[in-house]
């Protein structure tokens, strides 16, 4: 090779590189060639991109539309009160026995499967009725056919009223929201104090050798899965608790000792988001500090922790949209059953919790109870993104700060 | 006096004050180092708690002993001999509901059993010719023996003989705490309650425990479809999971304008979808593959359904589900392993012609490859302990047969884990104490040969 020309070199490469070219039909411009498959891939590859976008919408479009109908169709609920007469397919006077519900004009009766709206209340035992309303059949009825009475949730009583009992037709959100929000609360109270002291050691005091060590510790906190701490919840948690503070006062289930696990479970995720928040605090800042004779204590508190404070209230933030959204722990320690109360020491079910529950045992699809898991799942959907977009846009604010 | 003195101190209230403001400053110090030992102590007694909950003294009785059965040990003996010692130890009504139980199922109207040929009630089980025109009720002891031994496994037929003939229950137990430091109150406490019964120091977790099917009874139980059906869920999340979520990376990371909207839209959505709580996506899967792609996910539409009620509620709508749990944490790895290539590469590769695929697929990719499979493998590990939405879709009640395909219902690990914990009777929390072991155990495998890979090939990294 050492005594070939460069020339010669090059000119055979030319040789070769020109054979190629005519090969592909003469055409030496290589950048125009159409080519299919890169074409082709590149759109695959977007597909995959938008799958995620698929998945939101679905999500959105499944909540929703689930949920609507708990909205729009009717809930039946029995009444004592049942058909005293037999009733033919044509009759509009209906007999009903007294007691129990009294019956008002435009509400919605059902008898066997035909619908009847009411148009007017003669007396107690007495009602002119529309037959085969709502799309149904009328129908002839024997006497003593029960009868159902519908109602239809209203928004506003979704989110006002205090009591959840889908079988009574009463949908009130509150008491699953403050079992919510009262476990949620449990678990900031641990998870706020430990898991910004955990960031303030480690971004401010550990030596590299102490960061590499207590750093995957606090990440092996966040890699169990939630059943176990769910477990540790109600097996050692709650004797705990019931051994220090009395049987009477702390029930089997309650929310204590849900929130409180919750809250171990959550400080991986406030220190770490804490962490890079102070780290990216600049060094001058710290060294003004110091240059004016404050402490390392004094530099924390007057100076790093106000700069960071944006992010650190995003860690917070994301840390309560984690404990909205978990579902293991209160499931399996917080208690079954809708229960509207403040004290921690009660056993009552989150938003998570019921779903979990109502789920988990033999769900038939468009019952009362399927369509209100779904309504609870969009409220729990709502609740968690608000809180998770108002973290994303704090913790964008502050990186535009000091990047 | 000037003001700057009333605000700084000098001499010996100088000294005093510097002294308070260095003891606070220490104290904090302490207390911030605090809240890492918390962290630990808390990983450390949950750790403790679970395994001093699945070892530990319990209290075991046996009706009869075993060597009065058989002079063989009970394990080791065929399926004919386990059906003899049921038919010669039982009564009739007994087998029957055995039969039912394990054979027929519970579902049957009590009218049919009377009524009906057994041709009928028997369809797809294994019987003898001369038994199909009986009825259930016209059965003698041998014919539901027999009919015992055509249909269960030898291992099955063993826990029955040992349930109902031995009659070997674990009555109650003490933590392995209590074990090891009470023992002696606890030997007296037994004399006293249990005069008939054994006290044996009782590892939960063993491997029978791991290989052994459900059951009814809380010392006979095992893991073995919990951990069939977590695998084949996790294979068929990987499957899907990986290639969408490497292809929306590649996307987003080699080919889209990062100016354009809809890419930041599906930035942002990522990010947001990474937050949405994971019951929401079990609800996603109960409407969607579960219920509206019924005949799907069901396998009804390839005539492969394998449970005859055609339910969504299988392997294939749990796999989905959980895929597209992971997608973002697969695409926000695969993203930093891919932007951590050096461009200097791809220019290379632009330069000596290749295309922009060729020079993703030649170069780029295998560039990446360890960052992309820790983000595979820490998704598989978020994976397989995810239960909640695994309770919305599965639902499922009792799963005693393995799992044998994507078609069939299911159970897994972290699933049994948590119907185990609800059920009353002793000896389920402990099960569910080895069966969190079992899956910590498996966790550590993937985050270690998550950190082997990242450190082996970090190296490689220019």
């Amino acid at each position: 090779m050492q005594g070939v020309s460069i020339e010669s070199r090059v000119a055979g490469r030319l040789t070769i590189a020109d054979q190629i070219i005519s090969r592909a039909g003469g055409q030496p411009n290589l950048l125009r060639r159409r080519r299919p498959l890169e074409i082709f891939i590149r759109w695959l590859l977007f597909f995959c991109g938008a799958v995620s976008i698929v998945t939101t919408v679905g999500i959105v479009l499944v909540l929703g539309s689930e949920s609507l109908r708990l909205f729009t169709s009717w809930n039946w609920a029995n009444v004592n009160n049942t058909l005293d007469a037999a009733l033919d397919a044509t009759a509009a006077t209906l007999t009903v026995t007294s007691g129990g519900h009294t019956f008002a004009v435009d509400q919605v009766l059902r008898v066997n499967g035909e619908i009847m709206r009411v148009t007017q209340v003669l007396d107690h035992e007495h009602l002119v009725v529309e037959r085969g309303a709502e799309g149904t059949q009328a129908l002839a009825h024997e006497a003593g056919s029960a009868i159902s009475v519908g109602a239809k949730v209203s928004p506003l009583e979704f989110l006002t009223s205090t009591r959840w009992l889908p079988q009574a037709g009463q949908f009130g959100i509150l008491p699953l929201l403050s079992a919510t929000l009262i476990t949620s609360l449990i678990a900031m109270l641990v998870a706020i104090p430990v898991g910004l002291g955990a960031a303030i050691y480690i971004s401010e005091y550990a030596s590299p050798q102490r960061r590499a060590v207590l750093k995957p510790i606090l990440e092996i906190l966040a890699g169990v899965p939630t059943v176990v701490y769910g477990f540790f919840a109600l097996t050692v948690m709650t004797p705990v608790l019931r051994a220090l503070l009395g049987s009477q006062t702390v029930q089997i289930y309650n929310m204590a000792s849900a929130g409180l696990v919750m809250g171990v479970m959550i400080i991986p995720t406030i220190s770490s988001i804490s962490e890079d928040a102070l780290s990216a605090v600049p060094r001058s800042l710290r060294e003004a500090s110091y240059g004016l004779g404050a402490t390392r204590l004094e530099t924390i508190f007057r100076v790093l922790l106000p700069a960071a404070l944006s992010g650190i209230v995003a860690a917070f933030i994301l840390g309560i949209s984690r404990a909205v959204g978990e579902t293991m722990i209160v499931a399996l320690a917080a208690g079954a059953g809708p229960n509207f109360t403040l004290n921690p020491f009660e056993a009552a079910e989150t938003m998570t919790g019921h779903i979990a529950r109502i789920s988990g045992g033999d769900l038939s699809f468009n019952s009362v109870d399927y369509n209100s898991i779904f309504a609870i799942g969009l409220a729990l959907f709502v609740i968690t993104l608000v809180l998770n977009v108002a973290s994303d846009l704090i913790i964008r604010r502050f990186r535009e700060v000091y990047a | 006096m000037s003001a700057a003195n009333s605000v700084l101190p000098s001499g010996a209230a100088e000294e005093k004050q510097l002294q308070a403001r260095h003891r606070r400053a220490s104290i904090w110090g302490r207390t911030f180092f605090g809240a890492n030992l918390f962290g630990l102590l808390a990983l450390l007694i949950l750790l403790l708690s679970i395994v001093n909950q699945a070892f530990g003294l319990a209290v075991t009785q046996k009706a009869i002993q075993p060597t009065e059965l058989s002079e063989r040990p009970l394990d080791q003996l065929s399926a004919a001999e386990l059906a003899d010692i049921l038919q010669n130890n039982l009564r009739k009504g007994k087998l029957q509901a055995l039969l039912l139980q394990e054979v027929i199922g519970s579902d049957v109207a009590p009218a049919n059993l009377s009524a009906l040929p057994l041709s009928d009630l028997l369809q797809g089980k294994v019987y003898p010719a001369e038994v199909g025109a009986l009825t259930f009720a016209a059965l003698n002891e041998a014919q539901l023996a027999g009919l015992l031994r055509e249909n269960l496994s030898q291992s099955r037929l063993y826990d029955l003989v040992m349930e109902e003939v031995v009659g070997y229950r674990v009555i109650t137990g003490w933590t392995l705490f209590d074990s090891l430091f009470n023992r002696a109150a606890i030997e007296a406490e037994v004399a006293a309650s249990y005069p008939q019964a054994e006290l044996v120091f009782k590892s939960w977790l063993t491997l029978e425990f791991i290989v052994r099917p459900l059951s009814s009874v809380a010392a006979d139980t095992g893991l073995r479809a919990a951990l069939m059906g977590s695998a084949w869920i996790v294979m068929i999340t990987i499957g899907v999971a990986f290639p969408l979520g490497l292809g929306a990376a590649i996307y987003l990371e080699e080919y889209a304008n990062r100016s354009s909207v809809i890419n930041r839209i599906i930035e942002t959505n990522i990010r947001n979808l990474a937050g949405v709580p994971s019951i929401i996506y079990g609800m996603l899967g109960l409407a969607v593959f579960v219920r509206a792609l019924s005949e799907f996910t069901s396998g009804a539409a390839l005539g492969l359904a394998t449970s005859t009620d055609a339910s969504g509620r299988t392997i294939l709508s749990a796999g989905f589900t959980l895929a597209l749990l992971v997608l973002p944490v697969v695409i926000i790895n695969a993203q930093e392993a891919i932007r951590a290539v050096p461009y200097s590469i791809r220019e290379a590769s632009y330069g000596v012609g290749a295309t922009q695929w060729q020079t993703i697929w030649r170069q780029v990719l295998p560039a990446a490859v360890p960052g992309i499979l820790t983000g595979v493998i820490l998704s598989l590990s978020r994976a397989i302990g995810e239960t909640a939405p695994l309770v919305v879709i599965g639902a499922a009640t009792f799963i005693n047969l393995d799992p044998n395909g994507p078609f069939s219902r299911f159970t897994a690990l972290p699933l049994q884990i948590w119907r185990w914990t609800t059920l009353p009777e002793f000896g389920f929390r402990q099960s569910a104490a080895a069966a969190i072991l079992v899956l910590l155990a498996l966790l550590l495998l993937f985050n270690g040969a998550a950190i082997i890979l990242r450190q082996r090939f970090s190296r490689r990294l220019y």
